[in-house]
Parts: C-alpha cells; sequence; structure tokens
C-alpha cells in the first residue's frame, strides 16, 4: 500500500472521529438553539472550548467495570460499534475515486452487512452488563434491529435497480441527469426512518430511551467505554447522513451536472461535506422535534407500514426500469 | 339538553372525536410531523429565554431572601437587642449570639455569628426579629472556596444603614428606661402612672 494511500486513509479516519467529536458540542448547540436556549456558549471560541473539555473529562473519568458483568464481552461491545461503523466508512466515496477502500462493486451490500453488525454492540454491551435495564435495552435492540433492517435494505433496492450497480460510486455518477430523490423519495423516506433506527438516534433511540430505562444497553458503562458508544453513535450519524447524501442526493455532484470547472477539483469534495453536514444538521432537528414512540409502535409500524411500503417501491422501481428498458 | 339533564341526571359528553385510521394515519402523521420538524426550525431565529447570569443579571424583588444583614436605627445605632429569638426561630440552628450590656442599659451582641453553609434562607429569623435589626437582603453570590469563609461574624453581617424600615428605632417607641430616655420618654408613650397616688 503507497504511502499517499496511507495518509488518505488516515486522513479520512481522522476527519471523521474529529467530526463525531466536534458533533457533541453541534448537537448540543443546535439542540439549544432550537429550545430557545444559547446552549454551551462560554468555554472558548462559541464554546468550542467545549469539545475539549468534554474530552478531557470523559479521559479522566474512572474506567469501572462492574464485578457482576461479563469481563471480556464488556469489555469488546463498545469496541465493536466503533469498528464496525469506522469500516463502513471504507465504501462510501467522498469524491470521485477518493475513498477508504476503493470502489468495490459490491459497496452498498458492505455498509449494510457491517451496520446490521454494529446491532452485536448494542446487544453484547446490554447482556454483558448484567443489568436489567441494560438486558431490557438490548433487547429492544434486538427487537427493533430486526424490524427495520428488513426495510432498509429493501428502501436500497430502488437505487441499486436504477444505477444497476451495488457500488456506491456507480450510484452516484448514475444520478448526474438528476438526483434519485426524486424518483426514489418513498425509498429515501424508508431509508431515512431505518437510518436513524440504525443509529439509535432520537425519536427512534429506544435501546437507551434514558426517560424509561436510565440509560439503556449503556447503563453499566463509564469512562471511554462509554465515550465509544457515544462517539461511535456520531459517527454512525455521519455514515447514515453521508449515505444518504451519496445515495439520494448525488453525492459529490454539484447542481451543476455535468459541468466542471477548471481549478475547482475540490468542489466535490466541498458538495459531499455540504451536504452530509446538512443531513447531520436534520438529524439533530428530528432529535429536537419529535417525541419517541413507544416501542410496540415501532415494530407495528415497521412490520405493517413501512415494509409493503419498501416492497411497493421495489416493485414499481422494477417495473419502471423493465418497462424503460422496453424488455 | 336540559330535558336530557332531568331524563338521565348527567350531561350528555360528546363522544370524542375519531383518530384517523389506516392511510390517512399515514398520510396525516407524515404531514404533521412535517410541520412540527418546521416550526421547531423556525425556533432557530426566535427570542432567547436564556439570562446570560454573570454579564446579565436578573431582577430580583427587594423582599428576596438572600444574604442576611444586620441593621442600625437612624442614629447609627445597632438595632439588635440580642433578644436571640432569631437563634430560637431558625430552623437549622444557623445564627448563635451572646448578650452584652452597655453603660446605658442597651442590650447589644457582643458577638454575632451565622453559618451561611447551613442558613436556608426561609427568613424565620426575619420574621421572629421584634427589632427589625436582622434583615434578609437581594445578594446570593455568596460562592466562597473555602468552607470556614461561609460563616459571617458580627463586623461582616452588621452594614451602615437602616435596610427595609427606615426611620423606626427600637428605644424610641419601647418603654424601656436607657440612660437619656426615662419611663414615659417614649413615642405615643403616656407618663408613668403612680398606683399609691389618690390624686386624678
Amino acid at each position: 500500500m503507497s504511502s499517499e494511500r496511507m495518509a488518505l486513509i488516515g486522513t479520512i479516519l481522522l476527519a471523521v472521529v474529529a467530526t463525531a467529536a466536534l458533533l457533541i458540542w453541534v448537537e448540543r448547540r443546535m439542540l439549544g438553539l432550537w429550545q430557545d436556549r444559547w446552549g454551551p456558549n462560554r468555554v472558548g471560541f462559541l464554546g468550542l472550548g467545549q469539545v475539549v473539555a468534554d474530552m478531557i473529562k470523559i479521559f479522566m473519568k474512572d474506567d469501572w467495570i462492574p464485578p457482576f458483568a461479563d469481563r471480556p464481552v464488556f469489555v469488546i461491545a463498545p469496541a465493536i460499534v466503533m469498528v464496525t461503523v469506522l469500516l463502513a466508512f471504507a465504501v462510501v466515496p467522498i469524491a470521485p475515486g477518493v475513498s477508504v477502500a476503493g470502489d468495490w462493486n459490491v459497496g452498498v451490500l458492505f455498509v449494510l452487512g457491517m451496520t446490521s453488525l454494529a446491532v452485536y454492540s448494542v446487544m453484547l454491551g446490554g447482556w454483558a452488563s448484567n443489568n436489567k435495564y441494560a438486558l431490557l435495552g438490548a433487547m429492544r435492540s434486538t427487537a427493533q434491529s430486526i424490524s427495520y433492517e428488513v426495510f432498509m435494505g429493501l428502501a436500497l433496492l430502488g437505487v441499486v435497480i436504477q444505477a444497476g450497480s451495488f457500488s456506491l460510486e456507480d450510484i452516484v455518477l448514475a444520478q448526474q441527469d438528476g438526483w434519485f430523490i426524486g424518483p426514489q423519495f418513498l425509498g429515501f423516506v424508508l431509508f431515512l426512518i431505518a437510518g436513524l433506527a440504525e443509529t439509535h438516534r432520537l425519536p427512534l433511540d429506544l435501546p437507551e430511551a434514558e426517560h424509561e430505562l436510565t440509560a439503556g444497553f449503556h447503563t453499566e458503562y463509564s469512562g471511554m467505554k462509554f465515550g465509544m458508544f457515544f462517539v461511535g453513535e456520531y459517527v454512525a450519524v455521519i455514515l447514515v447522513s453521508g449515505l444518504l447524501t451519496t445515495l439520494y442526493f448525488g453525492g459529490w455532484l454539484g447542481p451543476t451536472w455535468g459541468l466542471t470547472l477548471a481549478g475547482w477539483s475540490f468542489m466535490p469534495l466541498v458538495w459531499f461535506v455540504l451536504k452530509t453536514g446538512a443531513f447531520i444538521l436534520f438529524f439533530i432537528l428530528l432529535r429536537a422535534a419529535i417525541p419517541r414512540p413507544r416501542y410496540d409502535q415501532l415494530m407495528r409500524f415497521g412490520w405493517l407500514v413501512l415494509l409493503p411500503l419498501a416492497l411497493l417501491n421495489t416493485a414499481v422501481t422494477g417495473a419502471f426500469v423493465l418497462l424503460r428498458s422496453g424488455a | 339538553m336540559s330535558r336530557h339533564l332531568k331524563e338521565h341526571g348527567t350531561p350528555a359528553v360528546p363522544p370524542p372525536p375519531v383518530s384517523p385510521g389506516g392511510l390517512r394515519l399515514i398520510v396525516e402523521g407524515f404531514f404533521t410531523q412535517l410541520l412540527s420538524l418546521w416550526r421547531v426550525f423556525l425556533h432557530l431565529f426566535a427570542r432567547r429565554a436564556t439570562i446570560e447570569y454573570p454579564e446579565q443579571k436578573p431582577y430580583l424583588p427587594p423582599r428576596y431572601r438572600g444574604r442576611i444583614v444586620l441593621t442600625r436605627d437612624p442614629d447609627g445605632q445597632e438595632r439588635c437587642v440580642a433578644c436571640n429569638l432569631c437563634a430560637v426561630a431558625c430552623p437549622v440552628g444557623c445564627i448563635a449570639l451572646q448578650k452584652a450590656e452597655t453603660p446605658d442599659g442597651r442590650w447589644y451582641p457582643e458577638w454575632f455569628r451565622i453559618n451561611f453553609s447551613r442558613c436556608i434562607y426561609c427568613g424565620m429569623c426575619e420574621e421572629a426579629c421584634p427589632t427589625y435589626a436582622i434583615q434578609l437582603t437581594p445578594d446570593y453570590e455568596m460562592a466562597e472556596y473555602d468552607r470556614r469563609n461561609m460563616v459571617y461574624e458580627k463586623e461582616h453581617l452588621l452594614i451602615a444603614g437602616q435596610g427595609k424600615y427606615p426611620g423606626y428605632s427600637f428605644y424610641r417607641v419601647a418603654g424601656l428606661a436607657i440612660a437619656g430616655k426615662p419611663k414615659g420618654a417614649a413615642q405615643h408613650e403616656e407618663p408613668p402612672v403612680d398606683p399609691r397616688s389618690l390624686l386624678p
């Protein structure tokens, strides 16, 4: 592996983790603004020092492992969420030809697989904690994941059918004459809901619903192990935002479809970052605005409404593509 | 309606609105959620409810129960007569004092101590005080790094002014005789009666 490639991988990794850390501040600031407060604005310029302060705090905290916990599993669980979510990032194209793992022809499947594996982190963490709340959180997470994983994959099928490829780069290039948000609007909404459930973000943060389960699956976690769940959640938010951008909003493609400006080679990166950032802010807005559904309501909604809609979307998209190709 | 009341004794309750079901629920739910997203988003431009404290102080009413002070009467004398009622009234027992007496017959506290790390700012001492000496003020910025600094002595408590009751002086209205003010010399006080005298 060339040193240039290593540098690129290192840069992307660092940028993602740094953005995730920054999101701690962004989220608190934005939630504050949407609740008619200011949010943390004291430490440093605009309160940006809050990120550093939070990091120092979480690193200094006592990293306690409960004596009743299943020690090896307890330690491994937070690492799994970080590893799987960061691995899923490997195939997300940030600019033409720029991604960690290059252009894979199974990109979408790889991302789906990795995000599904991330559920094990929650399950194992909740089980190994040997705590009632943690177990309830883990159980909810499992129930939630079997409800949304199905239509998450099916929602993406529409995009895959239209682009004719599982490669994320091909999917972006297929959107040069129009983003998929138009023809795949239903798929977009379904994937957005599934992405929310995937990242355990409000309104679908049932596994950690702090009003019901103290902190859900990470009740017993402290110090940097909790920090890994925390940052892992933010990395997952970035991942889902990046995926929504890539799959439905033309990835690195700017509004000047097909038109390339000489000397503006960095524009694809700017577009990608802007769109992803907008989605991250939208995720925070969702958290500020929408209340959490009950756990059985979510499963019912997933199986009885979203799954049929995803199937319908797949069938209709397939029919259209077949009609257009003249088969 | 009234006939209905007569027949059944209870007013007719209108049936609860039927919540939509099926497809209508999904479509309506989707748009109402979008609407609430938009409304929350608009709060980005709303006025902040925050009072940015150290720079911007909140308004405190004059009768706010904050730091306790000992006031003086219009002549500049201490109002406190060391009666110990405040110490008795204090539910947490944070007030302690020692009575002393001046040569002219006035009582005063030799020392007066309030432990503000125990004080709950209930204002019972102020209500108990017969001479308006002890008063609570609208000041709450009393944080200390050392707990021992929370114990206020008399010189920390005593202020130069009269506080909330200007013009009041206990010895001018009380019937107690002190040097320079005999019995019957107080405001609105009748001259002393000699019970053994037969004169009208």
